[in-house]
């Protein structure tokens, strides 16, 4: 052995300090955390937008719902005797954070986010086991409990910021407070869920929905200027999220893409026969929380079909109730109740889309 | 031919594994190890029934000497690497991490070589002589396996084999033994494919190689056409050298599940295998050294070796001038589907085809929680099936949605745990479902 | 006032109601079942444990209805509960042989060399596959836990990194003996109180190189009581068939030169002394 140290200055471990572990010894660089801060970043822009357009208080809405959800994890754990730091720092509840903050009003008050962030990881993670066995989104279970909790406060809609107004005014606004009466404003799908429909086609009601359905607001509405939550107001930043996520390779492109369709040929089929009952189909893309549904709640990897096909199901599921909710339902918008409605079916639609094994075809050929 | 007009062939599935550490070992010539002065030679190099020792404690054998006898029809035989005297038959810690026996052998330093069966111009040979040779010969599957040639050249008659591939694609990371044998030795690749064409009577040879080996691509394609073997060029992606997926990618076929490649008329061998057949039958010596590749971040000179079969994987080590820095995991075949070990001491067997030192901190243990339904482990199985899903049920301890959902049919790639985020020991679940359910059938 | 007495009323009315069709329904559609297997299964403990060979007690019930197992095959009844079986179907008890498991292995963290870097599942029949286990010895408990999971009866407990049996909890059903990857759990008469604490059939001194306790075959326990124990290759054996079991005092005398062999109160308190320790950490 004298031989075999000359040869080599550094010491051989003995065989029990080796590691000994399963194959494979190599393992991709993407973990879990990685996954969390990925999407973390693919939601800036569309938090910048919703500053942006709401102004400094919706930052301060976003950042007190992460700290809250952190919070709410915190104690759980501790509660629960899980680790707490190993927990926290893997992102999850800072995202669902700021998701649950995306999907709030600018001017919503910070003690309901405090309960938001208490329903979203208590009742919509940790009492499932935590983060994997959650079965609905937990921000989209936060988002809802509110709306039905809290009416009042979750339609409250602060005007966005005008592309045209001017800075000082903005700042105003933002002093006075966001959620005076002055400033609040509708939804533009609240606006057509108060329209009343015209079922015949006439001219009148081709116009039925024109004082917020018509060519010159679309641009306004692509961009960000329109009454709604934080995070759902500029589609132009959405989109942009969208694509990061896809080329992160965090999300199944099926299913924003299956989605956004199903609402598109949807609602184009409606209005193309009844146009007072629902506006175009391109008014439908670009408002409300249809784009943040569709790239960020929808492809929630935990809450959605591990398969291919299971998310195409899903998605079309998804598009399918949004529309009926928007066009006939009472609620304006139906993103939420889709998804956390279609996030129910997912263990049934992961049933259904079992996949066939390699080699089962030709298996059976054989047996012929 | 052109690089740009050839098919790049490949399958479902799969991952790419980044930096794959094969420029280690790749560029450095195969070189023959030095003699020493003990080889422990394990008894059990083949898959099936351990062969029956001929030799006693004390005997002086030859080089290529026989020292176990195929026990049976599924067994092979086991020949001396070297000359000398034998101590007798000792515990030694096997790759599996139990201890096995093996025949110690007293190098006496002449590797004085017993006379060589005479060679067979197998041209016009009589398929069942050739058959006879490589049995005699003690060839098992050298990629990794390990499973007698002799068998599998003997198909059941109502198998109808008309392909014979030869895997030459090395998909593991760091393993670069069947590249260095292709660019060196291609005509003893090529030879060996045309002898067990011959051996099967078909016609159709292909040798699967993936594009990252173009030099070894280039070397057998300018000898190819006289032994009537055609290159199928295979894209790089992991697991292309399992049999199955090679099958899929080269002739299209899928091998029913539960099935062997002969049920897809197809015969899967390895390249190392085909150099062994080409020793026995043209120059008549057994399978006693093979080439290994001795490679890992910190080992001083990465390369590959021909080892004789009983070399302590120590010695090994030295050979390739010892450790840089001090290594976490010593792992036996390729890192995608090796096996770690607890010893120094394995000796290298016919089916080693590689020793990997992984240094400390690739080795560090890493924590696996829970599964967050990413499916990204859908999309790299190979097999089509649903490890998440799978991973979920052994956790829970619910063998029979295991096995419902065909954890039998996995072929422990690997793939599935290398892209979990997660980090979940997926094929170890795998494993442990298998021998689960093994022990209920029984 | 009125109100609340009408729905008082009202409730108890649909009450009725019901309960009579219920009632009723259950009378129609009763179906007809072996009123003596209902007996046996409540004879019966209930756990459901699968010691019998059969899918649970109901299933043992009507197999011994039918003749086709002795009562006594319920490895979990004491005698009593099986004369009792037997008694009220008027059939014979069949020979009872009460068993308990024993875990043949002392080889805890303290005495038995470890791989330190395991890193993989914690259960004993994940970590047999990886490199046959992280023990120095490739027989000896690997005290990850399978077999005190999977007992039905919470009769194992896992000290220091190895499984130890509670005799006074243990009831022989053969669970434990199934899930362990190594064999080295064996059903053994419940009134032996010996056993020999070593599974490995390795040689002496490669036992010693991994353990402090292993046996090394010396022979020294079957030189002194030859028709208690038996040396099978390099492991003694306690022989159960012996009429008398040895005792703890045929312990002392023979005096065995590593201590592998053991009563098993010797053998719990042994480990009990020692520190908590968590298979997980």
């Amino acid at each position: 052995m004298s031989e075999n140290e000359n040869k080599s200055e550094v010491r051989l471990p003995s065989g029990s300090e080796l590691v000994l572990s399963v194959s494979p010894h190599l393992t991709g660089s993407d973990s879990v955390r990685r996954i969390m801060y990925k999407v973390l970043l693919s939601l800036v822009p569309a938090a910048v937008a919703g500053v942006f357009f709401f102004g400094f208080y919706a930052l301060v809405v976003m950042l007190a719902t992460m700290l809250f959800c952190i919070g709410a994890e915190a104690l759980w754990c501790k509660l629960a005797g899980k680790p707490v730091m190993g927990t926290i720092a893997d992102g999850s509840a800072a995202l669902t954070g700021l998701l649950l903050a995306m999907n709030l009003p600018p001017g919503v008050p910070l003690w309901v986010c405090l309960v938001g962030a208490f329903i979203a990881i208590w009742l919509g993670k940790q009492v499932f086991g935590g983060l994997g066995h959650n079965p609905f989104n937990p921000a989209l279970v936060a988002r809802v409990g509110l709306l039905i909790a809290l009416p009042a406060i979750m339609t409250t809609w602060p005007a966005p910021r005008s592309l045209g107004e001017p800075e000082a005014a903005m700042i105003e606004r933002n002093v006075t407070g966001a959620t005076t009466d002055a400033t609040s404003g509708a939804t533009p799908l609240g606006e057509v869920s108060t329209t009343p429909k015209i079922l015949d086609r006439t001219p009148q009601a081709e116009m039925n929905f024109s004082s917020v359905d018509s060519d010159r607001y679309y641009w306004r509405y692509f961009l960000g200027e329109k009454g709604g939550c934080i995070g759902e107001t500029s589609v132009l930043a959405l989109l942009i999220g969208g694509i990061m996520l896809i080329c992160f390779n965090l999300i199944n492109w099926r299913v924003p893409i299956c989605y956004i369709g199903t609402v598109a040929v949807f609602t184009g089929l409606v209005n193309f026969f009844f146009p007072g009952v629902t506006p175009t189909p391109l008014f439908h893309l670009l408002t409300g929380g249809l784009m943040l549904g569709a790239f960020f709640m929808a492809t929630d990897m935990v809450t959605s079909p591990i398969t291919g096909t299971g998310c195409i199901i899903f998605a079309i599921g998804c598009g399918i109730i949004t529309s009926v909710i928007r066009i006939w339902g009472n609620y304006p918008e139906g993103v939420s109740f889709s998804i956390l409605f279609m996030n129910a079916l997912v263990p049934l639609i992961d049933r259904w889309c079992v996949r066939q094994p390699f080699g089962y075809v030709a298996k059976r050929e054989v047996a012929k | 031919m052109s690089k740009s007009s050839r098919e790049v062939l490949s399958f479902q599935g799969g991952i790419h594994p980044s930096g794959d550490g094969k420029q280690l070992s790749s560029g450095n010539p195969i070189q023959i190890a030095p003699l020493l002065d003990r080889y422990r030679v394990m008894i059990s190099q083949n898959v099936g029934k351990p062969p029956k020792p001929v030799v006693k404690p004390g005997d002086t054998v030859k080089k290529y000497q026989l020292l176990a006898e195929a026990d049976g029809f599924v067994s092979a035989n086991l020949h001396s690497p070297t000359s000398g005297k034998i101590i007798g038959i000792v515990d030694v810690p096997g790759p599996m991490g139990t201890l096995v026996p093996a025949i110690e052998i007293e190098a006496d330093g002449l590797d004085e070589a017993a006379e060589t069966w005479p060679p067979i111009a197998w041209r016009d040979a009589d398929p069942a002589d050739l058959l006879k040779r490589v049995g005699d010969a003690g060839l098992v599957g050298m990629g990794g396996a390990a499973f007698p040639t002799r068998v599998k050249f003997s198909p059941p008659p109502e198998k109808k084999i008309d392909t014979l591939i030869l895997n030459g694609a090395e998909c593991e990371p760091y393993l670069t033994a069947d590249h260095r044998l292709m660019l060196e030795h291609p005509e003893k690749v090529l030879e060996g494919a045309a002898i067990s064409g011959r051996m099967l009577g078909v016609s159709n040879i292909y040798i699967g190689v993936e594009v990252n080996k173009e030099d070894a691509i280039q070397a057998l394609g300018r000898r190819a056409s006289e032994y009537g073997v055609k290159i199928a060029t295979l894209k790089v992606q992991y697991p292309q050298g399992s049999e199955k997926q090679l099958i899929m990618a080269i002739t299209g076929r899928a091998v029913p599940a539960g099935g062997l490649p002969m049920d897809a008329g197809c015969v899967v061998q390895n390249v190392g295998t085909a150099a062994a057949v080409t020793d026995a039958v043209v120059s008549g010596i057994p399978l006693v050294e093979r080439v290994t590749t001795v490679t890992g971040e910190v080992v001083k000179n990465p390369g590959n070796w021909m080892l004789k079969i009983g070399t302590p994987v120590i010695k090994a080590i030295e050979f390739a001038g010892g450790v840089t820095a001090e290594p976490g995991k010593l792992i036996l075949g390729g890192p995608m589907m090796g096996f770690a070990q607890k010893s120094f001491d394995v000796p290298v067997s016919k089916n080693t085809s590689g020793i990997l030192l992984l240094p400390v901190s690739e080795a560090l243990t890493y924590g696996s929680v829970g599964c967050i339904r990413c499916g990204r482990c859908l999309e790299a199985c190979p097999m089509n099936l649903m490890p998440c899903l799978l991973g979920n049920a052994v956790e829970g301890e619910k063998f029979d949605i295991a096995a419902q959902n065909h954890v039998m049919d996995c072929i422990e790639c690997g793939s599935c745990a290398y892209v979990c985020p997660a980090h979940r020991p997926l094929v170890q679940h795998m494993r442990r479902a298998k021998a689960e359910i093994r022990k209920r059938k029984k | 006032m009125e109100t609340i007495l009408f729905a008082i009323l009202l409730m108890a009315v649909i009450g009725l109601v019901l309960g009579l069709v219920i009632g009723w329904f259950a009378k129609i559609f009763q179906i007809e079942s072996d009123s003596r297997v209902e007996l046996v299964t409540e004879l019966l403990p209930g756990a459901n444990c699968g010691g019998c060979g059969k899918a649970g007690c109901s299933d043992f019930a009507k197999s011994v209805v039918s003749g086709e197992n002795p009562p006594s095959k319920c490895p979990v009844s004491s005698k009593e509960q099986v004369t009792a079986i037997a008694l009220a179907l008027g059939i014979d008890a069949g020979e009872s042989f009460q068993q308990r498991a024993v875990v043949c292995c002392g080889g805890d963290r303290e005495q038995t060399k470890r791989l330190l870097n395991y890193n993989g599942v914690v259960d004993c029949v994940s970590a047999s596959l990886v490199a046959g286990g992280p023990k120095g010895c490739s027989y000896g408990c690997l005290g990850m836990g399978t077999c005190a999971r999977k007992c039905p009866f919470g009769a194992i407990e896992i000290i220091n990194n190895l499984a130890v049996v509670h005799r006074e909890l243990c009831v022989g059903c053969g669970t434990c003996v199934a899930a362990c990857p190594r064999g080295v759990i064996k059903l053994v008469p419940a009134d032996a109180e010996v056993h020999v604490y070593c599974n490995s059939p390795a040689k002496g001194p490669a036992k010693r190189q991994v353990c402090n306790v292993p046996c090394l075959g010396c022979r020294k326990c079957a030189r002194a009581f030859p028709n208690k124990f038996k040396v099978d290759g390099f492991k003694a054996q306690v022989n159960y068939e012996a009429k008398p079991l040895p005792t703890a005092d045929d312990v002392q005398a023979v005096g065995c030169p590593t201590g592998c062999l053991l009563t098993a109160d010797e053998h719990l308190k042994i480990e009990q002394n020692e520190p908590e320790w968590s298979p997980e950490k």
